[in-house]
C-alpha cells in the first residue's frame, strides 16, 4: 500500500506542488508584507503560496481517500520513455547552441530523433536533417532577418 | 450608426492590399494548422508571434486571428475523412461527420462543414461588431478594484471548466500566477523568486511559456502517442463537396442553433468551443424530430457543432477585446501580442487604436468568406498536409519554437527555459493538469497582482474597498458562486459529463 501511495501520480504531483508552495510562502514572508503605501511585494505571493500549500494538500489528502476504491491507471511505459527521450536529445541540443550553434546541433537532433526515435533509414534521417537544417538558415537568417543562435563557427 | 462608421472604416483598412494578404495566409496557415492533429492554433501562433513583430500590429493581428478561426475551418476536415479531430473543438463533428464518409458522402460532409463555418462564423462577426462597443463602454467606468474583481471571476471561469479536476486547474492557475511573479516587482524593485540569475530580472517571457506548454509539450505528446495517419481518398471537385438539397433542408435549424450556442458560450472565460460544439450537438438531437439518426451519419448533428465553433472564435474574441480578459490559451496569446505591439487591449483599445479593433473586426468578415472559397475547391490540396510525415513534422516545430524564442530573448539561457516549460507541459497533460489556467494565471497575474495593490492603496490597506463597490462585489460573489459550483453534486455531476464527452 505504501509503495502504491508513493508511485501515485497525484500524490507525487501534488507532494511537489505542496513543497513549491512552502518555499513560495518562505520567501514571501522575507519581503515586506504591508506598507506606508499599501501591499508589499510579499504581499501577493504569501496568499498564492498558501493557496497552492492548501489544494496541493487537499489533493493528496483526496487521492489517498480514493486510492482504496479505485486502481491506478496503466501508464504506457514505452511512450513516455520515448516522449521523455525526444525531450532530452532536444534540452542537450540547446546545451550544446554556444559551441554547435543553431544550424549544426539542430541538424545533429533531426538526425537522431528521425534515425532512432522515428525509426528511419539512415539515408532518410541523413537527408531529413540536412534539408530541414539547411532550410531553416536559408528561411530565417537570409530571408526573414530573423536571428538564430550562432556557435563557435559563427553560424 | 457609431458601430456602422467604425465598420466601414474598418473595411478601408482591411481591404488594403497588405492586410488583405495577411488575412489570407492567416486563414491558410489556419486552416493547415486545423488539418494537422497534434498542432493547435494556440502553439501556432505562439511560435508565429515572434516573426509577426515586424509587422504592422494591424497586420499581424489579422494574421494571427486568421490562424484562430482558420483552424475552426480546417480542423473538420479530419474529424470528417479520419475520424481523428484535428483540434479540440472538432471532436463533436467526427460523431456524425465520419459517418457520412463512411457511407459514400465524404464530399457532402465536408461542404457541409464549410457552409456551417462559414454561416456561423460570420453571424459571430455580426453579433462582435454589434457588442462589443456596448461592453467597452460599459467597461470604461471600472477602477482597480472591479478590475481585479473581472480577472477573479475570469479565472474563476477557467478553473471550473478547464479539466475534470478543479483542484488541478486551480493548481495549474496558481503556478502560473507564481511564474509572472519572478523578476522585479514593479511597485518596490525587490528582485522575486530569481534565484539568483540576471536573465530573471526581467521575469520570464510571455512566449517562452506559452511555446514551451503547448508547442513542445504537443509534439513530446504526440511522440509518446506515435500518431500517424493514413488519409483516404478525398473527393475532388466543387460539385462533389456540395450537399443535396435534403441535407442542405435538414441543417437549417443546426445553423441557426450552433450559431448562438457557440457565441454564447465562446463569451464565457474557460468555456471554449469544445464545450459549445458539444452543447449544440446536444441541443440539436433534443430538439431533433429523428433523435435516432444522431451518431449514424445525421447533416444537422454535424452542422450544429461546427457552427458553434466557428461563432464561438467571435464570442470569445468580446472580452479579449472590450475587457482585455482572454477566455482561453489561444485568446490569451493573441491579448499578449496586443500588448507587445504596445496596444492596450481592454475597453481603450476601440478609442486608442480603433485601426486595429475595426480593422480586425472587418477583416473577420473578409476572412470567413476567404475560407468558405478556399475550403469548398481546396480541400483535397489542404488535406494533404496529413501527409506530411511525423519524423519530420516534429523537429520542424521544435526548430520554430527555438527560433522563436531565440529572436525574442536573444539568449540561448532562456531557449533553455523553453525546453523547461516543454517539460514541464507534457507532465502537466500527462498528470491531469490543463495548460490553458497555467497561461492564463500568467497573462492575467501580473494585472491582478497590480489591481489588487492598486485597490489596497485606494483604501490604505483595507480589503472592504473590494466588495464596497456594487459592480466590484457582483462579480467577487459571482467568482465565489463559480467556484463552490463544484461542490454541488447535481452541476457537477453535469460538468463532468460535459467533459468526458469533451474527450
Amino acid at each position: 500500500m505504501i509503495q502504491r501511495v508513493a508511485r501515485d501520480s497525484d500524490v507525487l504531483a501534488g507532494g511537489v506542488l505542496a513543497a513549491l508552495g512552502v518555499y513560495i510562502l518562505v520567501q514571501a514572508t522575507r519581503w515586506e508584507y504591508m506598507g506606508f503605501d499599501g501591499p508589499g511585494p510579499g504581499f501577493f505571493p504569501f496568499w498564492y503560496g498558501l493557496a497552492i500549500v492548501i489544494l496541493s494538500l487537499w489533493l493528496v489528502v483526496g487521492r489517498l481517500f480514493r486510492l482504496r476504491r479505485e486502481s491506478p491507471g496503466a501508464v504506457d511505459w514505452p511512450g513516455v520513455r520515448r516522449a521523455l527521450g525526444t525531450w532530452a536529445l532536444f534540452a542537450l541540443s540547446v546545451a550544446v547552441m554556444p559551441w554547435l550553434g543553431f544550424v549544426l546541433s539542430f541538424a545533429l537532433l533531426t538526425f537522431v530523433l528521425v534515425r532512432w526515435q522515428f525509426g528511419q533509414g539512415l539515408k532518410t534521417a541523413a537527408f531529413t536533417a540536412v534539408g530541414l537544417a539547411v532550410g531553416f538558415y536559408v528561411l530565417f537568417p537570409l530571408a526573414l532577418d530573423v536571428p538564430l543562435p550562432a556557435g563557435r563557427l559563427g553560424f | 450608426m457609431e458601430v456602422l462608421a467604425g465598420l466601414a472604416y474598418g473595411f478601408g483598412i482591411a481591404l488594403q492590399p497588405m492586410n488583405l494578404l495577411w488575412c489570407l495566409l492567416g486563414c491558410v496557415l489556419g486552416t493547415l494548422v486545423g488539418i494537422m492533429p497534434g498542432l493547435g492554433p494556440a502553439a501556432a501562433i505562439a511560435m508565429l508571434m515572434p516573426i509577426s513583430f515586424n509587422m504592422d500590429p494591424t497586420g499581424g493581428i489579422i494574421m494571427l486571428a486568421g490562424i484562430y478561426y482558420g483552424a475552426k475551418y480546417g480542423g473538420s476536415t479530419t474529424s470528417i475523412l479520419l475520424n481523428i479531430p484535428g483540434e479540440a473543438s472538432s471532436v463533436a463533428s467526427c460523431i456524425d461527420g465520419y459517418q457520412m464518409a463512411k457511407r459514400g458522402r465524404a464530399g457532402a460532409a465536408l461542404g457541409i462543414a464549410a457552409i456551417a463555418s462559414f454561416v456561423a462564423g460570420t453571424f459571430g462577426v455580426v453579433l462582435l461588431t454589434l457588442v462589443a462597443p456596448p461592453i467597452a463602454r460599459f467597461a470604461l467606468s471600472f477602477s482597480s478594484p472591479e478590475y481585479f474583481a473581472l480577472l477573479s471571476l475570469g479565472l474563476a471561469l477557467v478553473v471550473l471548466f478547464a479539466g475534470e479536476s478543479p483542484i488541478k486547474a486551480a493548481l495549474a492557475m496558481l503556478l502560473g500566477l507564481w511564474f509572472t511573479s519572478i523578476g522585479i516587482d514593479l511597485f518596490s524593485a525587490q528582485a522575486r523568486f530569481t534565484f539568483g540569475q540576471t536573465a530573471l530580472l526581467n521575469g520570464i517571457d510571455f512566449m517562452i511559456v506559452a511555446i514551451g506548454v503547448f508547442a513542445v509539450a504537443e509534439v513530446l505528446g504526440s511522440v509518446q502517442a506515435r500518431t500517424d495517419a493514413q488519409l483516404p481518398s478525398v473527393p475532388r471537385g466543387i460539385r462533389n463537396l456540395l450537399p443535396n438539397w435534403e441535407e442542405l433542408k435538414a441543417c437549417r435549424f443546426a445553423l441557426v442553433n450552433g450559431s448562438i450556442t457557440g457565441f454564447l458560450v465562446g463569451v464565457l472565460p474557460g468555456a471554449g468551443s469544445s464545450i459549445s460544439s458539444f452543447i449544440a450537438y446536444a441541443f440539436e438531437k433534443l430538439f431533433s424530430k429523428h433523435p435516432e439518426r444522431f451518431g449514424q451519419g445525421a447533416p444537422e448533428g454535424l452542422a450544429a457543432p461546427e457552427a458553434a465553433n466557428n461563432a464561438d472564435t467571435s464570442g470569445a474574441l468580446v472580452p479579449m477585446l472590450t475587457l482585455g480578459l482572454p477566455g482561453g490559451g489561444t485568446t490569451a496569446i493573441l491579448l499578449s501580442a496586443l500588448v507587445l505591439w504596445g496596444l492596450k487591449p481592454g475597453p481603450m483599445l476601440m478609442q486608442d487604436s480603433p485601426n486595429v479593433f475595426w480593422g480586425l473586426v472587418a477583416s473577420m468578415y473578409i476572412g470567413n468568406l476567404m475560407l468558405l472559397l478556399l475550403n469548398l475547391p481546396l480541400v483535397p490540396l489542404f488535406a494533404q498536409a496529413l501527409r506530411i510525415p511525423a519524423y519530420v513534422l516534429f523537429p520542424m516545430i521544435l526548430g520554430i519554437s527555438v527560433v522563436g524564442v531565440f529572436g525574442v530573448a536573444q539568449s540561448i539561457f532562456h531557449v533553455g527555459l523553453l525546453a523547461g516549460f516543454g517539460l514541464l507541459g507534457y507532465a502537466m497533460a500527462r498528470l491531469g493538469f490543463p495548460g490553458a489556467p497555467l497561461i492564463l494565471g500568467f497573462v492575467l497575474g501580473d494585472g491582478m497582482e497590480r489591481a489588487l495593490r492598486q485597490s489596497l492603496q485606494m483604501s490604505g490597506g483595507d480589503l472592504g474597498i473590494l466588495v464596497s463597490r456594487p459592480i466590484a462585489a457582483g462579480l467577487l460573489v459571482a467568482a465565489v458562486l463559480v467556484l463552490i459550483m463544484p461542490l454541488v453534486g447535481r452541476f457537477n455531476r453535469w460538468r463532468l459529463r460535459g467533459i468526458a464527452e469533451n474527450g
